[in-house]
């Protein structure tokens, strides 16, 4: 069986921009996501998730090296200086190359 | 009198979290609960709506969103000045004042029938009516101090909306609050009160049970938010102190003005010197990112929200009873 080399471009914000962030995903090449309802807490305090607008969410995009890297750069320069975000890259091996 | 017991509920709420108890409500839970207040209080308010005659209705409505309107114009230049805030703090405290609190009405309804008044579900149309004017008021005013949202902006391009207005639009017309109170007033209106009677017993006699648990976790919510409000300084504390007062005996004078009845006046005040905590935060959150969340919300929920249960609802009936003459 075959192994295709992706990104997968972790996106951790606050829920009441999901839609938004999401639609941005797609424009910008991504051919899916996942999304996790998550809490924590960081240096702008704690997000516990417990009402709409304390609501945090984990996005999951798998795509390619250049897709993620266009993401990565319009979350930070949209969305990072207003609000909570964290982000980070890893590596996955995926079977079907043509989906991601 | 005594206090209602739905008050002590958000006050053991309030306990348990200032005491770091692990008391959790589940977040399903809470959306469950405040889906079930929302439509409970828009089917009783249309049952009622369909049987009051439209020309006592349209001068209150307008009235009500003349207040909620103005209550931002009002409130802006006092917490720039007054309080020495930021422009996008000053338009987000302004919009969440300006749009209203479902449940405070809710506790204003039950602390009427406690108090021997009939109270006036059709008023939960000011509700719906009372949730946007404020907030899009809230909005100009940081747009006009320089202030954009690159979030409501975002995906202008892509969906043709116009400058972030689009965004927001949708945002506060099909948010959770104004669709299930305005469905739920619709169906009520559509069905009557006999349409009603099978699910009456879900709606309506669990109504109280509901919303107790319901300040249970608004309690526990707040009580996290009170960490928030050491950063607020006192100035903004009397604001969220005085503001109330001042806005509900405002509306309170505009009801009397236009003959509403004592548990008119009082619904009409409450509701305009509430603060809200649904569609307000989320809508000012997307339109004007740069306002500090901790601020309005701490104000609103830990103690706007506080004050009017405990000491503004009994103090706007006082004076509407004063109004009246009864």
């Amino acid at each position: 069986m075959q192994w295709h080399p992706r990104k997968l471009l972790t996106v951790i914000t606050e829920g009441v921009i999901e839609r938004q962030v999401i639609a941005d995903c797609l424009r910008l090449g991504a051919h899916g996501y996942t999304v996790l309802e998550v809490r924590g807490g960081g240096l702008g305090g704690e997000r516990e998730g417990a009402w709409e607008a304390d609501r945090s969410i984990e996005l999951q995009v798998v795509c390619s090296a250049e897709v993620a890297e266009r993401i990565a750069e319009h979350v930070l320069e949209q969305y990072a200086p207003d609000y909570a975000v964290t982000l980070y890259l890893s590596e996955v091996q995926v079977f079907r190359g043509q989906k991601f | 009198m005594s206090l209602d017991p739905v008050v002590l509920f958000f006050l053991l709420g309030l306990v348990a979290r200032l005491g770091r108890s692990e008391l959790r409500i589940p977040e399903a839970l809470y959306e469950t609960l405040s889906i079930y207040l929302l439509l409970a209080i828009g089917l009783k308010g249309g049952v009622q709506l369909a049987i009051q005659p439209l020309g006592m209705i349209w001068p209150v409505a307008l009235a009500a969103m003349l207040v909620s309107a103005l209550t931002p114009l009002l409130a802006y230049p006092i917490l720039r000045r007054a309080v020495g805030l930021g422009a996008a703090d000053a338009a987000s405290i302004g919009a969440h004042y300006g749009s209203v609190s479902v449940v405070t009405f809710a506790v204003a309804q039950s602390a009427l029938i406690r108090a021997g008044w009939a109270p006036d579900a059709w008023l939960a149309v000011l509700v719906a009516l009372m949730e946007a004017p404020g907030i899009v008021v809230g909005v100009m005013l940081a747009r006009r101090a320089g202030l954009s949202s690159r979030a409501a902006d975002s995906g202008r391009a892509s969906r043709g909306g116009r400058a972030g207005w689009g965004a927001l639009a949708h945002e506060v017309l099909f948010g959770k609050a104004l669709i299930l109170l305005a469905g739920g007033m619709v169906i009520g209106w559509l069905a009557g009160p006999t349409g009603l009677e099978p699910i009456e017993p879900v709606f309506m006699g669990l109504f109280k049970g509901v919303l107790a648990l319901f300040l249970l976790e608004l309690g526990l919510v707040a009580g996290g938010r009170l960490r928030d409000l050491r950063r607020a300084g006192p100035r903004l504390l009397a604001f969220g102190l005085l503001a109330p007062p001042v806005l509900g005996a405002l509306a309170c004078g505009f009801g009397w003005l236009l003959g509403l009845s004592v548990a008119g006046m009082t619904s009409l005040a409450t509701l305009a010197a509430s603060a809200s905590y649904i569609a307000a935060p989320t809508a000012m959150r997307i339109a004007v990112p740069q306002a500090n969340p901790a601020l309005s919300i701490g104000l609103a929920l830990g103690v706007t929200f506080p004050f009017n249960m405990l000491v503004g609802i009994p103090l706007y009936l006082s004076l509407a009873r004063w109004l009246a003459g009864v």
